[in-house]
C-alpha cells in the first residue's frame, strides 16, 4: 500500500473560484451530491486510475471513435471520457426540462411562420435581412407544409452554468445535433466499469432514446401509410460521426443507408434492396442540407438522391429535421431568442440567453469595440469552437487582429461576456483537478416534444481551457440526472 | 418478415466473409509451409507461395529477395500488399464497420481488436520461433470471428449472404492450392510417388486440415490423384470443393424460397454446371485430361457466379 492509497479522492480537490457541479456554491449546500461524494471516497486513487484506463480501452475496443484526418491518414481517435460524472438534481432537471422545450416550441413557430407568412418580420420584430439574407435560409421551404408544423425534430441546446449557479443557453444546435451517442454510450461503460459507485442513488435512464426517436419519427410520415419505413441518411464512413450513426441506426432498427442506395422514382423515395426497390416514408437525415438534392442544392453532391426535395415537396417523404432550420440556429438570430419566444408564446424565457451584442448593430459593435478584452467575439457561421477569441484571455496582437476582423465584417460577428463556465471535478495526470463543462440535452420532438434525461456533459481537459469541443481537446462525462 | 436487405449491405457481409476465410487460408499455408520448410528444402518452398497466390510479379516489385522473412513479411504484415493478411483483415474490418448497423456488436469488437492487435506488430514479431504461434493466433482469430458470427448473428438475408461469400472463397482457395502443388510436381516426373513427393501432398492436405479426415478415408497410401481427388470431390469433407458447390446452391434455394428473391438464377445455372461437371468426375481422369485446366474452369466458373450474384444483388452494371 502506498501513500497515495489513503488520500480519499476528494480531499484534496479546489474547485477555486468557480461554480462547482459536485460541490455547488458551498458543499453543505449540495446535498444532492451527498451519497456520491460519499462512495468516490470509497475507491482507492490507483483502483480509480486502473478502471479509468479500462474505461479507455473498452472505448477504442468497442470502435467508439472519431475520425481525425491527417496530412497522411486518417487516425480513429477516442473521445476522452472522463469517469467522475457530472450529478444534476431533480429540481435543477426540472427547470432545464421546461426552458428546452419552451425553445423547441418556438423554433417551431419561428420557422413555420417565416416559411409561411412572416408576420415576425412585418410586425419588425427581427430584422427582414437577417432572417431572408441568412444562409441557413432556404426559399425551398417557402409555402412548404411540414407535418405536424414540426421542423426541429431532434434539438440540442447547448447550456452553461455560470458562477451564479444559474444555467443560461450558449446556443441552440436545430440542425442535426450529434453527441446523442456518447451520452447512451457513457453511462453504459460507467454500468460496466463503477456499478458499485452507481447502486443506490437513484439515476434516471437513458437508454430509451432510440425508442423515443423512432416513435417521433414515425409521427412524421405521410398519413396513408400504414407501416411507415423510417431511414437514417448517412454521409458515409469516412464521416467523423459515423459511429454515431451506426448507434441510432441499431437503436432504432432502422436501416443505414447512403445517398446511393437512395432512388427517387415519381417524387417517391425508394432504397435498392436484394429484392429490387423499396418504399422509404421518413429520414433521419445527417446530413446538410446543401448535399441533401444535387438538382436543387450543391450539384455536385454524391451524398443525397436527386430529387428527394420533390419528393419531400409533395409529402411523400419526410426529412428530420426539416430543411431550413439552420436559420433558426444562427448566432445572430439567438440574440433574438427572448423576442421570439415572447412573441409567438408571449412568455418570458425560461432559461437566459447570455447577454449578447449583436455586432451588425451599430450598438452592439461600439459596445463590443470598446470592451474587447472583457468579451468573448464568435463568427455567426461557424460551428466547433473555431474563429472565437476570448478577450481576457487574448494576447494584444490577438485582441487587434480581432478588431480588424470586426470592422471588415461585422455582420458576421457577435460577443458575449466571458461566462465563468462552471467546473466538474475531473481525473487527470496530477490528480483530481477542476475542469470547466457545459451540458446539451437533447428534445426529441414528434406530435409532442421530449426530452432525455441526461444530456452530453462536455468537458475542457485542459486546464483553465473553456472551449469544450472535441476538435479542441475536450472530452465528455457521463452526465446523472437524479431522480 | 423484414425483407429490406439493402443491396450495398449484401455485398459488404459477402465480402466480410471471403477476406475473413481468404485469411484463414493463408495463415494455414503459411503455418504449414513454415513446418516443411524447416525439414526439407529452405527457400523454395516460399518461392511456391508466391506461385500460389501468383504474386511472384508483385513480390518481385518490393525488391527483396524471397527468403521467408521477407515473403512472410510480404504476406502478414505489408500493408501495400492487397493480398496481405492485414490487408485483408482491414478489409474485413471496413466492411464490418459499414455492416454495423446489421452484424452483432461482438462481431465488430473481435475484429476491431484483431486488426488493431495486428497493426500493433513488427518484423521483430516474424521472428522464425514466433511465426507457427503468429499463424495459429490468426487462424483462431478467424475461427473465433466463425464462431462468433454462428453464434449472435441474426438469421436473415444477410446470413447468407454471408454464407455465400464464405463458400465461395473457400472453394477458390482450395483450388489455388492444388494447382501450385500440380505444378511444382509435374517437371520432373521421376519425383513422383518419391518421399519428397508424398511431402509436398501431406503439406496440401495439412493447409486444408484435411490430413486426418483423409487417412479415414484412405487409411494407407498417398498418391496424388488420391489427394486431388478427396479435395475435389469427397462431399463430407468441408472444404472440397463439390461440398462448397453444394453448400452454395442450398444457400441460393433457400433464399429464394425463405425471402421471396426473384432473381438469382443465373448463378444458379452456372453452380448447377459446375456441379455436373465434378460429380461426373474421377481424379485419374481429371489428371489425365489436365488437372491444370480444369482447376481453370471451376476457378472461371467461380468467377461467372460471382458477378451473376453482383448483377442480381449487389447492384454491379449489366457487362
Amino acid at each position: 500500500m502506498t501513500e497515495t492509497e489513503h488520500v480519499r479522492l476528494l480531499d484534496s480537490y479546489d474547485p477555486n473560484e468557480f461554480y462547482c457541479e459536485m460541490l455547488g456554491k458551498d458543499a453543505s449546500l449540495a446535498a444532492h451530491t451527498k451519497p456520491v461524494r460519499y462512495k468516490l471516497g470509497q475507491i482507492p486513487v490507483n483502483e480509480f486510475r486502473d478502471r479509468a484506463h479500462d474505461a479507455e480501452l473498452e472505448l477504442y475496443n468497442f470502435g467508439i471513435t472519431f475520425t481525425v484526418y491527417t496530412q497522411k491518414e486518417a487516425i480513429d481517435r477516442i473521445l476522452p471520457f472522463d469517469v467522475i460524472p457530472r450529478i444534476i438534481s431533480a429540481e435543477d432537471w426540472a427547470f432545464i426540462e421546461r426552458g428546452v422545450a419552451q425553445r423547441v416550441t418556438a423554433l417551431n413557430c419561428f420557422l413555420w411562420d417565416i416559411y409561411h407568412d412572416q408576420k415576425i418580420l412585418r410586425d419588425g420584430i427581427i430584422p427582414k435581412e437577417l432572417v431572408l439574407g441568412n444562409p441557413g435560409y432556404r426559399p425551398e421551404m417557402e409555402g412548404l407544409n411540414v407535418a405536424h408544423k414540426n421542423y426541429v425534430h431532434v434539438n440540442g441546446t447547448d447550456l452553461v452554468r455560470g458562477g451564479d449557479g444559474k444555467f443560461y443557453v450558449l446556443e441552440d444546435n436545430a440542425r442535426s445535433p450529434s453527441g446523442v451517442s456518447y451520452v447512451v454510450e457513457n453511462r453504459h461503460l460507467m454500468q460496466r466499469i463503477f456499478p458499485d459507485l452507481m447502486s443506490n442513488i437513484g439515476i434516471r435512464s437513458v437508454s430509451n432514446y432510440g425508442q423515443k426517436l423512432h416513435e417521433a419519427l414515425t409521427e412524421m410520415a405521410p398519413e396513408s401509410v400504414l407501416d411507415p419505413q423510417v431511414v437514417l441518411l448517412s454521409p458515409g464512413t469516412y464521416n467523423s460521426a459515423y459511429f454515431e450513426h451506426i448507434f441510432l441506426a441499431r437503436e432504432m432498427g432502422v436501416p443505414l443507408v447512403e445517398g446511393r442506395d437512395l432512388v427517387v422514382e415519381n417524387d417517391r423515395v425508394f432504397m435498392k434492396t436484394v429484392n429490387g426497390l423499396r418504399p422509404i416514408h421518413v429520414i433521419y437525415r445527417r446530413i446538410n442540407d446543401d448535399f441533401l438534392d444535387p438538382t436543387v442544392f450543391n450539384p455536385e453532391s454524391t451524398l443525397g438522391a436527386a430529387g428527394l426535395m420533390g419528393a419531400y415537396r409533395k409529402g411523400n417523404v419526410a426529412l428530420a429535421n426539416a430543411v431550413g432550420t439552420g436559420v433558426a440556429d444562427d448566432k445572430a438570430v439567438y440574440a433574438y431568442m427572448p423576442r421570439i419566444i415572447k412573441y409567438y408564446l408571449d412568455e418570458d424565457q425560461i432559461i437566459d440567453n447570455v447577454e449578447t451584442h449583436i455586432c451588425r448593430e451599430k450598438e452592439g459593435l461600439d459596445y463590443t469595440l470598446a470592451n474587447l478584452d472583457k468579451l468573448v467575439v464568435k463568427p455567426v457561421g461557424e460551428a466547433g469552437g473555431y474563429g472565437i477569441t476570448i478577450g481576457p484571455r487574448a494576447s494584444a496582437e490577438a485582441l487587434e487582429a480581432c478588431r480588424k476582423e470586426l470592422l471588415e465584417d461585422p455582420a458576421n460577428y457577435i460577443s458575449q461576456p466571458m461566462i465563468n463556465l462552471s467546473v466538474c471535478p475531473t481525473l487527470v495526470d496530477e490528480g483530481i483537478e477542476p475542469r470547466h463543462v457545459d451540458l446539451r440535452p437533447f428534445a426529441v420532438t414528434g406530435k409532442s416534444t421530449w426530452i432525455l434525461p441526461g444530456g452530453l456533459s462536455r468537458v475542457a481537459l485542459t486546464k483553465g481551457s473553456i472551449v469544450v469541443n472535441s476538435s479542441q481537446g475536450g472530452g465528455s462525462k457521463d452526465t446523472w440526472v437524479l431522480e | 418478415m423484414n425483407n429490406h436487405l439493402l443491396s450495398r449491405y449484401a455485398e459488404a457481409v459477402y465480402w466480410l466473409a471471403r477476406y475473413v476465410e481468404r485469411t484463414e487460408n493463408l495463415a494455414r499455408v503459411l503455418d504449414v509451409n513454415e513446418t516443411f520448410s524447416r525439414d526439407s528444402r529452405g527457400s523454395q518452398n516460399w518461392q511456391s507461395i508466391l506461385q500460389l497466390y501468383r504474386d511472384e510479379e508483385r513480390f518481385a516489385e518490393t525488391g527483396m529477395d524471397a527468403s521467408a522473412d521477407n515473403v512472410l513479411y510480404f504476406y502478414v504484415l505489408d500493408s501495400t500488399n492487397p493480398s496481405s493478411i492485414i490487408s485483408s483483415i482491414q478489409m474485413a474490418r471496413e466492411n464490418a464497420r459499414t455492416l454495423r448497423p446489421l452484424i452483432s456488436t461482438e462481431m465488430w469488437i473481435q475484429l476491431n481488436i484483431l486488426y488493431n492487435h495486428l497493426r500493433a506488430m513488427t518484423r521483430a514479431n516474424l521472428a522464425e520461433p514466433r511465426i507457427a504461434r503468429l499463424c495459429s493466433f490468426i487462424k483462431e482469430a478467424c475461427q473465433s470471428h466463425t464462431g462468433i458470427t454462428e453464434g449472435t448473428f441474426y438469421r436473415d438475408e444477410g446470413w447468407y449472404f454471408y454464407q455465400l461469400g464464405r463458400w465461395i472463397e473457400r472453394a477458390d482457395q482450395t483450388t489455388r492450392l492444388l494447382d501450385v502443388k500440380y505444378h511444382l510436381l509435374l517437371p520432373s516426373s521421376e519425383t513422383i510417388g518419391s518421399p519428397l513427393d508424398v511431402s509436398q501432398w501431406n503439406s496440401v492436405l495439412r493447409s486444408t486440415a484435411g490430413y486426418h479426415a483423409f487417412r479415414r478415408v484412405h487409411p494407407s497410401g498417398m498418391s496424388p490423384t488420391g489427394v486431388a481427388g478427396f479435395l475435389l470431390f469427397h462431399k463430407r469433407f468441408p472444404r472440397s470443393v463439390l461440398a462448397c458447390i453444394a453448400e452454395l446452391e442450398e444457400l441460393l434455394n433457400e433464399l429464394k424460397s425463405t425471402y421471396g428473391l426473384k432473381q438469382g438464377n443465373g448463378a444458379l445455372e452456372q453452380l448447377d454446371g459446375l456441379r455436373g461437371g465434378l460429380v461426373n468426375q474421377t481424379a485419374d481422369a481429371v489428371v489425365k485430361s489436365g488437372l491444370h485446366e480444369f482447376l481453370d474452369w471451376i476457378q472461371s466458373s467461380l468467377i461467372n457466379v460471382h458477378n451473376e450474384l453482383g448483377r442480381d444483388y449487389f447492384g454491379y452494371e449489366e457487362a
